[in-house]
């Protein structure tokens, strides 16, 4: 890595750790009660707390949001395809799911439960609803941004619909694929603990709610900081499979 | 004179709206041998660049007749054309060499050998040691090398480009003139070069074919009778500028 990699990581990592440093200063500076706020270290020490069973509540959250998510990637990207393989399929399917993007997703969740029952794959298919719809927008914008001198060219040499999907559309859609996917991860992580506050029987959202009966505060403010765990490294792995596949110059940022 | 590649008699081709027809070419006749570098010069709006998509099989033409190979010469519409645009349109996300086969892989050729064929044509068009590199690595000038090479990996009898030095800075532009010529003269392709520039038209041109706008036709098709081996003092030559004066007079600019 370039002397500017390091930098920028080292310049990360101060920044957060200052963050830290700010809260734990502030609370001891202005008195502040536990129950309001704790201390990062008395966050930190519920880890070691057995009843709370913080491994079960990250995994059940952990899979709801990389399960919502890789389907919605999954369908998101095939829907895109299909509207823009079939102009027909596009001009039937494209109001109807403008119209049903505008639904609130979260406002689905009570029919969810009725439709899938209580338990995880309910929250699984909340994220799903809500990471789809961007990730399908962006990879059809993507799909149809292509040059029409290009086309010229493919079509000057009798090239076929096939070979015009294959060697630009597809590899051409990718940084926006990307781009979507990216704007997903928040949504994911949002759609999977929503769906834990309407029904589930564990996940950390699911944990807020029974710590915060007895005014758990620094169990609270853990099971957050988890949360967010799993969002950065979703999103550090979106990051990470477009610095793979995707080449500098191509990505949308 | 043996018969000529391209044949254009009385070419017309109208462009429809629903409420309204465009003329975009009223009439050119014109023949072009095997292995002529043809500039076709003229403002915007005359022509030029549908004339291209005609000749490349994009565009159907409304009437007159368009004929393209012969017997000394035949011409596959669907392997013989090489195109390069204004911009150099490389795809971003492939290395130089892979952007030169693009033409090679939809035509489905021999992969070893269209391999070797683009490492040759890069080594021509100056790019030898940039087969691994990224589009967004080289400069608009080398961008523009490697598209001519990508037009000319399948080996294609018909060369057409649309203003393809027009967005390079004038000094990359001069340099690309000479190198055009020198390509034109290796691979002794037939090409047709669409530009607004007249200088460059004539620098570049074994013959120059002038079109006006408002109707769209031709002016003019003139050889130029300048030697094959030029160089830039060339434009100070006093036929040259016969030939620019000449043009711009054709072109209403005097």
């Amino acid at each position: 890595m370039s002397a500017d990699t390091w930098r920028k990581i080292s310049i990360a990592v101060a920044v957060h750790v200052a963050f830290v440093a700010v809260w734990w200063l502030a609370v001891i500076l202005a008195d502040v009660p536990e129950f309001i706020l704790p201390t990062p270290w008395l966050a930190l020490q519920t880890l070691g707390e057995e009843n709370y069973n913080w491994v079960r509540h990250f995994s059940i959250t952990a899979q709801e949001i990389f399960g919502g998510y890789i389907l919605a990637v999954v369908v998101g990207v095939t829907f895109a395809v299909l509207t823009t393989w079939s102009r027909r399929l596009d001009e039937m399917l494209t109001p109807l799911l403008v119209t049903l993007n505008m639904i609130p997703k979260v406002a689905m969740a009570p029919l969810f439960i009725v439709w899938l029952r209580f338990g995880i794959q309910t929250n699984i298919v909340i994220t799903f609803t809500i990471c789809f719809f961007p990730i399908l927008l962006n990879t059809a914008r993507g799909l149809r941004e292509v040059e029409p001198e290009l086309l010229d060219l493919v079509k000057s040499l009798h090239g076929n619909r096939w070979q015009v999907f294959t060697k630009i559309q597809l590899p051409g859609a990718l940084p926006y694929v990307f781009s979507g996917m990216k704007v997903a991860t928040v949504l994911a992580v949002a759609g999977a603990i929503v769906g834990e506050f309407i029904q589930s029987d564990g996940g950390l959202g699911w944990f807020m709610l029974i710590t915060q009966e007895a005014l758990n505060t620094d169990a609270m403010v853990m099971a957050l900081m988890l949360v967010t765990l799993i969002g950065v490294l979703l999103y550090g792995s979106v990051i990470l499979l477009e610095r793979i596949f995707v080449v500098q110059d191509a990505r949308v940022e | 004179m043996s018969e000529a590649f391209i044949s254009l008699k009385d070419v017309r081709k109208v462009y429809r709206t629903r409420t309204e027809e465009f003329e975009a070419i009223q009439s050119i006749t014109m023949d072009v041998q095997a292995g002529e570098l043809v500039s076709i010069v003229g403002p915007s709006g005359c022509g030029k660049s549908t004339l291209l998509k005609i000749l490349a099989g994009l565009h159907p033409h409304d009437g007159g007749d368009v004929r393209i190979g012969s017997a000394a010469e035949p011409f596959d519409p669907s392997r013989d054309i090489g195109m390069v645009f204004q911009q150099p349109l490389l795809l971003k996300w492939r290395r130089i060499r892979e952007n030169v086969l693009l033409p090679a892989e939809i035509l489905g050729l021999p992969k070893k050998e269209a391999r070797e064929r683009a490492d040759d044509l890069l080594q021509m068009v100056g790019l030898a040691g940039f087969e691994q590199s990224y589009p967004y690595e080289l400069s608009g000038g080398m961008q523009q090398r490697a598209a001519i090479a990508r037009a000319l990996v399948h080996d294609p009898k018909l060369i057409l480009m649309d203003e393809p030095f027009g967005a390079l800075d004038a000094l990359t532009r001069e340099r690309m003139n000479i190198e055009l010529l020198r390509i034109w003269q290796e691979s002794q392709k037939t090409i047709l070069f669409v530009t607004h520039g007249i200088q460059e038209a004539v620098f570049l041109g074994s013959h120059v074919a002038v079109m006006t706008s408002g109707p769209a036709r031709l002016a003019e098709h003139m050889e130029i009778d300048l030697p094959e081996d030029r160089d830039l003092a060339i434009k100070t030559d006093e036929k040259f500028g016969e030939y620019t004066r000449h043009i711009y007079k054709l072109l209403d600019l005097d």
